[in-house]
């Protein structure tokens, strides 16, 4: 081969570890992402057995505190926020029509720190147990006091490591969507899931830095002997309440305007229309976002913050309807006089919105403090939010992984084991929670590691139990699609759906390295769509063939994630020398990449795969 | 338009039906819908009316959402492009506006409701004020007014504001009597919180709950209101200032002196940072989830002397992770603990309430 580069280009594992391509940082999301997943849903699976008959004692309460701790932990920041980052970052810059996003080492980077945060936190089942404070880890009961051990260290320290991801993963998609646009890609041409991810990246930008700040509060609670949340040493436990909702609300839409966005892609494609009310899906993403974090106290409305906190923050959430009213109408109305064609990713596209709705409305019912009263930390609350995430978010993933499955991998996934997923997996969602807000409103509180036989719980935890297995039988027959799947060959085309209308469809599935031999001309909304409904075949090029600059593969993140997960281990354990070790890693890479010039390499006209358009 | 209305107007039965539907449903003494006191009744009248306005919403998306998926599925062999609308304006601003007015129906009850159910009632002399400590995992109950102080059962009396204030003696719980009122947090560290309900007018025996993760025992840390007539609430507080009453048997009593009162007290006697036995053997339950019972059905129900037993006997079996001890007792000494704990009653109760017992299974049994 004659080009004229002298990186070392990898195979093998070592082109998985060093790989700085979108693409396949995407799949490795995917693959670490749908890895956690599977725990998180093994640990529904046992917190429902244990609380399928009243009294059991299939798991102590011990345990069950870590299983529920876990669950909620693994399922935000390791299931959902990586198979969104997956998304991300196999689509966004195809939408755009950008060679990688704006910092490719970075990403690595995100993705090694999240995995290697996770792996931590998890190593925690097999160091003498999990956390058991709850996703919320609130204090006192997660402070050294009151959860001896080493569970709550884990969770601090293993969400900074895989918090660090997150924010640098942010930071990089906003830079990305930002600088890397195709020409005639303006703010408003860009596809829907593009707007959701840029709004989600400002979102985690401002977010995950309250969530470090109280990790670093709290580790220095736990490790050094603090006090910022102790109060005998003059903190105050609800001063973390704040910190974390302050965080955590915002979380709350950093992880369901993906799914907002992916829905809305899909929705339009499969009704060949396009998006009803562009602009205002537009407004209405970025007044959620605005709103996202004006309403952190609705978590707080038994805290005891007085009337006038109470009541504003009731008022400032119920506002949070109308957006989202305005998105739920917006996706009826695209379907409305279209040609609606049920593939597995419509099907769990058109199932999210009924469902989401249900969310959507027990969130406004929330909102009226006083009934909140009632509500809070009940089961009503615990249906609530799995009706947003499970019945929001994770019926968006799916919608998006069956829908962009061609395009990260080339093959189309069975539509038969698909609808066969869909149909078990969205009959158990709502037999599991659905009837969980009934257990909530007759006096069930959440968080319960047991209930008392004759209060009327049983019948209802059984129906919720039995509805958790069908859940799980879902996304098994998920796996065995996928599986299936890798053992055909790889025959989807550019345009498997056939009614793309967005960029990634103008190009090979799975998309080359270099995504674009020549970056594309946008000259409309729906750019695909407009090229083909004006007759022409594919995008129009916006640049002569030539040569494509590409960014090097690198080893550093996979070390800097290592050395500070080394580093995380000492500071749990008080062993310095393994703090030196890890931080001196980190170091040493960040030195080796500031002082080593790396200009990339360039791939020849002659070398592309697909031989592009003269222009 | 009008048509829309008229099918609105034939939806409402509907919705009032469900509304009645959802009353009264489960257990008077534990469920949110099925409220016994006045403000728990206010907050299930904003349930309702959150509840009717978001069935609305719910049933016009799905309506819409029925209607459309049926009506414009793909027919085989169809290949037409439909019409590419952009949107339009006055079905986007009526979308905006009907959610707003809905809200603002909502939002104003809700408003005026968070004001009223703030009021601090604890200086009025009607009221009784109750100061709610909370405990891994027990309640103690002191009525600063009256000078007493006791656990995991709050005797209160009928047709009256209790003003609560409430804080937690290690992390966080959350106070919670279903039936009567919603749930105030328990903070540490002298961040007291105040919150008032009131009590039916007629006698009852409500479940109350921890609603906030603190710790193993979380969800086995109930406690019973018990709401009594006005003459047996004196009673009650005299009795409860009454010097204690030992065990007869001068053994067991000085056992029971050097063994159990180091922490817990009876009467005037013994110390105060565990739950006061004084008149358990009027409670209704041992440990709040023992419940005493003369024809045992559950796992957790026994007679008081035989839940005591069990209780003293291993509390860590009962409840994971709470501060008592197993204590070093013979089989006798345990015994005879025990039998004079279950024997030690109050009898403040006037006779309708001690029927009562009565009137709670049978609702049991049509659960």
């Amino acid at each position: 081969m004659a080009h004229a580069h002298e990186v070392k280009r990898y195979s093998g594992l070592m082109d998985w570890l060093t790989t700085v391509d979108h693409k396949k940082i995407g799949i490795l999301y995917l693959i670490a992402g749908g890895f956690f997943f599977l725990i998180g849903g093994l640990e529904a699976i046992l917190i429902r057995i244990q609380l399928w008959k009243p009294l059991n004692n299939f798991v102590n309460p011990d345990t069950y505190n870590q299983l529920l701790t876990m669950h909620g932990t693994t399922m935000i920041f390791l299931a959902a926020m990586p198979v969104i980052f997956a998304l991300m970052n196999a689509i966004v810059p195809l939408q755009i029509g950008a060679r990688d996003v704006a910092f490719p080492f970075v990403n690595a980077l995100g993705f090694w720190t999240f995995f290697f945060g996770g792996v931590l936190l998890n190593i925690s089942w097999f160091a003498g147990g999990a956390p058991d404070a709850g996703w919320t880890s609130y204090v006192p009961l997660a402070s050294s006091t009151f959860s001896e051990g080493e569970g709550v260290d884990y969770y601090v320290i293993g969400l900074q490591i895989a918090g660090i991801g997150t924010l640098v993963g942010g930071i990089n998609f906003l830079v990305t969507i930002i600088n890397m646009r195709a020409p005639g890609m303006s703010f408003m041409r860009m596809p829907m899931f593009t707007w959701s991810a840029f709004i989600t990246s400002a979102l985690i930008l401002f977010a995950f830095p309250a969530l470090t700040v109280g990790l670093v509060a709290l580790m220095f609670d736990r490790i050094f002997s603090g006090n910022f949340f102790n109060p005998s040493g003059g903190g105050n436990a609800v001063l973390w309440e704040h910190i974390f909702w302050i965080f955590g609300h915002p979380e709350v839409y950093i992880l369901i305007l993906p799914a907002f966005g992916i829905i809305s892609e899909i929705v339009s494609t499969f009704s060949r229309k396009r998006l009803f009310g562009y602009s205002s899906m537009v407004f209405a993403t970025v007044l959620i976002g605005f709103l996202g974090f004006m309403v952190w106290a609705h978590h707080m409305f038994t805290a005891g913050l007085g009337p006038v906190a109470n009541a504003l923050f009731s008022i400032a959430t119920m506002l949070i309807a109308v957006p989202t009213g305005i998105k739920i109408f917006n996706w009826l109305f695209t379907l409305w006089g279209g040609s609606i064609r049920f593939t597995t990713a419509n099907l769990f596209a058109v199932g999210f919105i009924p469902t989401f709705v249900m969310g959507g409305v027990t969130g406004v019912m929330l909102a009226a403090a006083p009934a909140d009263y009632q509500y809070q930390d009940t089961y009503f609350v615990v249906a609530h939010f799995h009706y947003v995430i499970v019945g929001g978010l994770v019926l968006g993933l799916f919608a998006g992984l069956h829908y962009w499955w061609p395009k990260m991998f080339g093959r189309m996934l069975s539509e038969k084991l698909g609808k066969w997923t869909f149909w078990t997996f969205y009959i158990g969602f709502h037999m599991t929670f659905l009837i969980q807000h009934f257990l909530g409103l007759l006096g069930m509180p959440r968080r319960t590691w047991t209930y008392l036989n004759g209060l009327g719980f049983n019948e209802m935890n059984l129906v919720s139990t039995v509805g958790a297995f069908l859940m799980g039988i879902g996304t098994l027959l998920f796996l065995l699609n996928i599986i299936v799947t890798f053992g055909k060959p790889k025959t989807a085309g550019n345009d498997p759906w056939e009614d793309g209308r967005t960029l990634e469809w103008s190009i090979p599935s799975p998309a080359p390295e270099y995504n674009f031999a020549q970056t594309p001309l946008v000259r409309g909304y729906d750019a695909l769509w407009k090229e083909k409904t004006d007759g022409n075949n594919g995008m129009t090029p916006a640049e002569p063939l030539g040569p494509i600059h590409m960014p090097s593969p690198s080893i550093l993140p996979f070390f800097m994630a290592l050395g500070l997960f080394i580093a995380g281990f000492g500071f749990m354990y008080r062993n310095w020398i393994a703090v030196a070790v890890g931080m001196a890693t980190v170091f040493l890479c960040m030195i080796l990449r500031s002082v080593k010039d790396d200009n990339g390499f360039h791939i020849e006209p002659d070398e592309l795969h697909d031989k592009g358009v003269k222009a | 338009m009008m048509k829309r209305w008229h099918v609105l107007k034939r939806l409402l039965p509907l919705m009032a039906g469900v509304v009645l539907l959802l009353s009264a449903c489960g257990r008077a003494d534990l469920s949110t819908l099925n409220p016994q006191g006045a403000v728990a009744q206010e907050q299930f009248n904003l349930m309702k009316l959150s509840f009717i306005i978001m069935l609305l919403v719910v049933i016009v998306v799905f309506a819409i959402a029925i209607y459309v998926l049926v009506r414009f599925r793909r027919r085989p062999g169809d290949n037409k492009i439909p019409v590419q609308v952009e949107g339009n304006h006055k079905l986007e601003i009526i979308w905006t506006v009907i959610p707003l007015i809905l809200l603002v129906i909502l939002g104003v009850p809700t408003i005026q409701s968070v004001f009223a159910l703030s009021q601090d009632y604890s200086k009025d002399p009607k009221a009784v004020v109750v100061n709610v400590t909370s405990h891994q995992y027990w309640w103690e109950f002191e009525y600063p007014g009256l000078g007493v102080k006791t656990a995991q059962e709050l005797v209160v009396p009928i047709g009256t504001k209790i003003a609560v204030e409430a804080k937690s003696a290690d992390v966080l719980h959350s106070f919670w009597i279903p039936a009567l009122a919603g749930k105030i947090d328990t903070n540490p560290g002298g961040n007291v919180n105040r919150m008032y309900f009131e009590t039916p007018a007629k006698e009852g025996i409500f479940l109350g709950k921890c609603a906030e993760l603190c710790g193993p025992s979380h969800s086995l840390m109930d406690f019973k209101v018990k709401v009594v007539d006005q003459a047996s609430f004196d009673n009650w507080v005299a009795a409860m200032k009454a010097p204690a009453v030992l065990p007869e048997d001068p053994a067991i009593a000085q056992k029971f002196q050097s063994q159990c009162l180091s922490c817990h007290a009876v009467g005037d006697m013994g110390g105060p940072a565990f739950p006061n036995l004084t008149g358990i053997g009027d409670r209704e339950t041992v440990g709040g989830i023992l419940v005493n019972t003369e024809n045992p059905k559950y796992q957790n129900e026994g007679s008081t002397y035989d839940n005591l037993y069990r209780w003293i006997k291993d509390p860590q079996a009962v409840k994971p992770g709470n501060q008592m001890p197993k204590i070093d007792l013979t089989e006798q000494e345990l015994a005879g603990i025990s039998k004079y704990l279950a024997e030690y009653k109050l009898n403040y109760e006037s006779e309708t309430l001690a029927n009562n017992d009565a009137t709670d299974d049978s609702q049991e049994s049509k659960e």
